[in-house]
């Protein structure tokens, strides 16, 4: 079993991980000690929850596009209501920041359910809605910190057993996760739709209500991030978050979530996120170019497909007797 | 090409055939689907190529198209030898087409679709498009057909389909036309219609290849004949010599060289009934009572309604009438997790596709109908899911390294087994197993066979669909026949012969009468 272990994705995706640790440690001494990888992860929080609920979605051979748009209407929304009723208690605007990004994840997932839209058309327009509701919501205007209370804006700074808020948050959303997804029922759902939806409908397993699920659960915590996301910069207008869906994308498919649905795990999502982390924190403190982040960024997503597409490529079967004395 | 009516009497016997296949023999991983099999198609006369379901006859085509390569045998073309790489390299030999579901392309016009490939150029190279309609209008005229040349293809009805499938085989050129099952999906003024144009292609000196199950229409339009069985040519001659009678033997006559393992019928009391199952397309009037510990096998022609008819039952496709008892209560059934929850279970036909997850585990597959029984308080348990996986892979002796192995890996008869554990685990009162043994090799056949008379000796109820007769002969207590999705006979296992089913499953009593 364990060559099986140090084989897997995940496994090596942390070993690069460590390398690019290495790597930056050696050029810029500090990187790696315990307190700034703490920083690391606490800026990677968000990136990690979107990519946890992006994963389910993948899982299911679909694609959420909306997510980064959820989050910014989300977090518009509960930025207004603080301005406006700073009385409301936190708890309660985060509890509305979830069950609106829910209703806005329901709604993609309704589309894809019930009218067979394709999952990318359908949140490629809920992308350019949801972006166009934050601007008719907020008249292009911003929600400057002064605007916000100090309670909103402090919650995911909050420290608490030496981590802050944010980091606990995602902590949280990763154990859940990693139960639910490999220890319920629909966790295990998710897998069989993705592999193969033919023989999931033979098996008696609903693929639309499914992938539903997976579309739900994915707007809910982008509707968690939506508020987040904004009290922790302390800042809200139109084009909060504006392409992060492409990094959500990015992390899951460098964390080994195949696009063709129905592989990955947890933890590859996880580590994924963490890559992207890494990288955007670690190369500014080096002193390379913002154009040279991106360039790796993606260079590192080519990179972690070619190389998952040759890990899952199956032997197909051999037919020709030439293809035999070859194969 | 000049059409005038030079070949107003087709010439007797033409003395050389135009395309000749001696030897031909072509292997996949556990099947030999053609084995030194023979054949010539002769100018200005329509060969009839006929075989049970698996003998053979769709290789032949896709040899003779291009699509497959032999392992051995030539192909001549006027008696030189020729290969045909490509598709491209046959239709360039003029040998061409036309299947049952035609390969056209639905959003061109009439005419691209008949000039595709070989469109004629105007001035710098590019389409001449008065010329290709012009022309494609010419060749629509000579075959009868009155369509309009750009008319988009996808406006079309399969009849007219069929026809700009033979304009493009005349605009090529073509001297042998295959027709596979053409009539398969025509009414009775089209298939008149059809025969018409084949007559005038006779005239017109092609070769002919006509594939077909029907044989009043082998006896209308075919010269000669050729019997394919289990991927060898076993006779051949002119249709004037032969009776319907005795190319049915020819067809079916054969030893059962399949030891069927020997059952004891002991069949209990009823356990399904279906009642006047109609869907609007597919099947109508099904009605059907199935016993425990029986096998019902279900015969018929490829797309006779018995897989639709299945996934209706199974809840996968709903039907429009009809109902369904389980130990005489009513059960509505309208989903697969239904049909599970009141033990109806179905193992598909294509099991690549729908019947295992391949990149999954084999424990998860085996388990994923039955989550709700391995789990506890919402939570899976692993212990109990490896315990259930391991409970039928032993039973079905299943030869994996563990059992946390994705399925992908597996063989595919190992697959199989995967799929029937599955369904095994959810302890089923009826076991639908459609085609159980298509595509895998005889000693995997006998051990299905032998495991599907355990499960009935053991009570449960089995309907096995298969286009097998030896299976269907071998296993069945009792035989369904449908055809055109109806059931066209029902017969007893006690004094049924192959001839019997094929006559019920090819309608030949009516077209005899």
């Amino acid at each position: 079993m364990i060559p099986r272990i140090l084989k897997s994705r995940e496994a090596i995706l942390l070993g690069a991980l460590l390398a690019l640790l290495v790597l930056v440690e050696s050029r810029f001494s500090g990187f790696a000690a315990p307190r700034n990888l703490a920083a690391v992860f606490n800026d990677t929080s968000i990136l990690i929850i979107l990519a946890l609920g992006q994963t389910l979605v993948i899982l299911t051979r679909c694609i959420d596009l909306s997510v980064a748009s959820n989050l910014a209407l989300t977090g518009m929304v509960t930025a207004m209501l603080n301005a406006a009723f700073p009385g409301i208690p936190v708890v309660v605007l985060i509890a509305l920041a979830v069950a609106l990004g829910t209703l806005l994840g329901a709604f993609n997932g309704i589309l894809v359910w019930k009218l067979d839209i394709p999952p990318i058309v359908v949140t490629l327009g809920t992308l350019t809605i949801y972006r166009g509701l934050v601007f008719l919501l907020s008249d292009g205007s911003w929600v400057n910190s002064h605007e916000m209370s100090a309670a909103y804006k402090a919650f995911p700074r909050a420290v608490f057993l030496g981590l802050p808020v944010l980091s606990w948050i995602a902590v949280l959303v990763i154990a859940g996760f990693a139960v639910a997804v490999t220890r319920t029922p629909l966790g295990r759902a998710f897998y069989a739709v993705g592999g193969n939806p033919h023989a999931a409908v033979y098996t008696g397993i609903d693929v639309g209500r499914t992938r539903f699920a997976a579309f739900t659960i994915s707007g809910a915590l982008a509707g968690l991030c939506g508020y987040l996301w904004v009290s922790r910069y302390a800042v809200a207008y139109v084009d909060v978050a504006g392409g992060f869906e492409l990094d959500v994308v990015a992390a899951c498919v460098i964390g080994g979530i195949s696009i063709a649905g129905g592989m990955g795990t947890v933890g590859g999502a996880v580590l994924g996120a963490l890559f992207l982390g890494v990288i955007k924190n670690a190369l500014p403190v080096a002193g390379i170019s913002p154009f040279w982040q991106l360039a790796i960024s993606g260079a590192a997503i080519i990179i972690a497909v070619a190389f998952n597409a040759r890990g899952s490529r199956q032997p197909g079967r051999i037919i020709l007797k030439s293809a035999e004395r070859t194969a | 090409m000049n059409f005038s009516s030079e070949i107003a009497e087709p010439v007797e016997v033409a003395a050389h055939p135009v395309l000749r296949l001696s030897g031909i023999t072509k292997t996949f991983p556990g099947v030999r689907a053609l084995s030194g099999v023979e054949l010539a198609l002769y100018p200005g006369q329509v060969t009839a190529l006929v075989g049970e379901n698996g003998a053979g006859k769709s290789t032949l085509v896709k040899i003779l198209t291009g699509i497959y390569q032999p392992d051995e045998g030539r192909i001549e073309v006027d008696g030189t030898e020729i290969r045909f790489p490509t598709a491209t390299a046959a239709s360039n030999a003029g040998v061409t087409a036309i299947h049952q579901e035609t390969v056209l392309f639905d959003d061109l016009s009439v005419a691209e679709n008949i000039y595709l490939g070989h469109a004629p150029r105007g001035r710098f190279g590019l389409i001449d498009w008065a010329g290709m309609n012009a022309g494609a209008q010419d060749i629509l005229t000579r075959i009868g057909a009155r369509l309009d040349p750009r008319t988009p293809l996808r406006d079309l009805g399969i009849a007219s389909k069929h026809l700009v499938a033979i304009a493009r085989a005349l605009s090529i050129e073509a001297r042998v036309v295959v027709m596979d099952e053409p009539t398969a999906a025509l009414s009775q003024a089209e298939i008149e219609e059809l025969y018409e144009l084949v007559d005038r292609l006779k005239s017109d000196g092609k070769a002919i290849l006509f594939i077909s199950h029907k044989f009043d229409e082998i006896f209308r339009i075919a010269d000669r004949y050729t019997v394919f069985r289990d991927g060898e040519m076993v006779d051949d001659g002119l249709i004037a010599d032969v009776s319907e009678n005795q190319l049915v033997e020819k067809m079916v006559g054969r030893a059962v060289d399949t030891i069927f393992p020997e059952r004891h019928r002991a069949v209990g009391d009823e356990i399904l009934t279906v009642a006047g199952y109609a869907h609007p397309t597919e099947f109508a009037d099904i009605n059907f009572k199935l016993r425990r510990g029986e096998i019902l096998g279900f015969y018929g022609l490829v797309g006779a309604g018995r897989s639709e008819f299945m996934q209706a039952l199974f809840g996968v496709t709903r039907p429009s009438k009809g109902a369904v008892r389980i130990d005489g209560k009513i059960a509505v059934i309208r989903s697969p997790a239904q049909a599970v929850a009141r033990g109806i279970v179905y193992v598909p036909e294509d099991r690549g596709k729908q019947g295992a997850i391949t990149a999954m585990p084999i424990f998860q597959n085996v388990t994923l109908p039955s989550l709700g029984r391995t789990s506890r308080s919402g939570f899976l348990n692993l212990a109990e899911e490896f315990a259930l996986a391991r409970t039928y892979s032993e039973r079905l002796d299943l030869r994996a390294a563990a059992l946390d192995q994705p399925v992908g890996e597996l063989s595919g008869g190992n697959q199989q087994k995967v799929v029937i554990a599955k369904w095994l685990a959810t302890r089923p009162k009826v076991i639908i197993l459609d085609e159980p043994t298509k595509g895998i090799d005889v000693g995997s056949k006998a051990a299905v066979h032998a495991f599907m008379a355990e499960l009935a000796a053991e009570g449960l109820s089995v309907i096995m669909v298969s286009s097998e007769i030896p299976e269907i002969l071998g296993m069945s207590d009792r035989v369904i026949v449908m055809r055109e999705g109806r059931i066209a006979a029902e017969f007893d296992r006690e004094g049924l012969t192959p001839e019997k089913l094929v006559r019920a499953a090819a309608g030949y009593k009516e077209s005899a009468a």
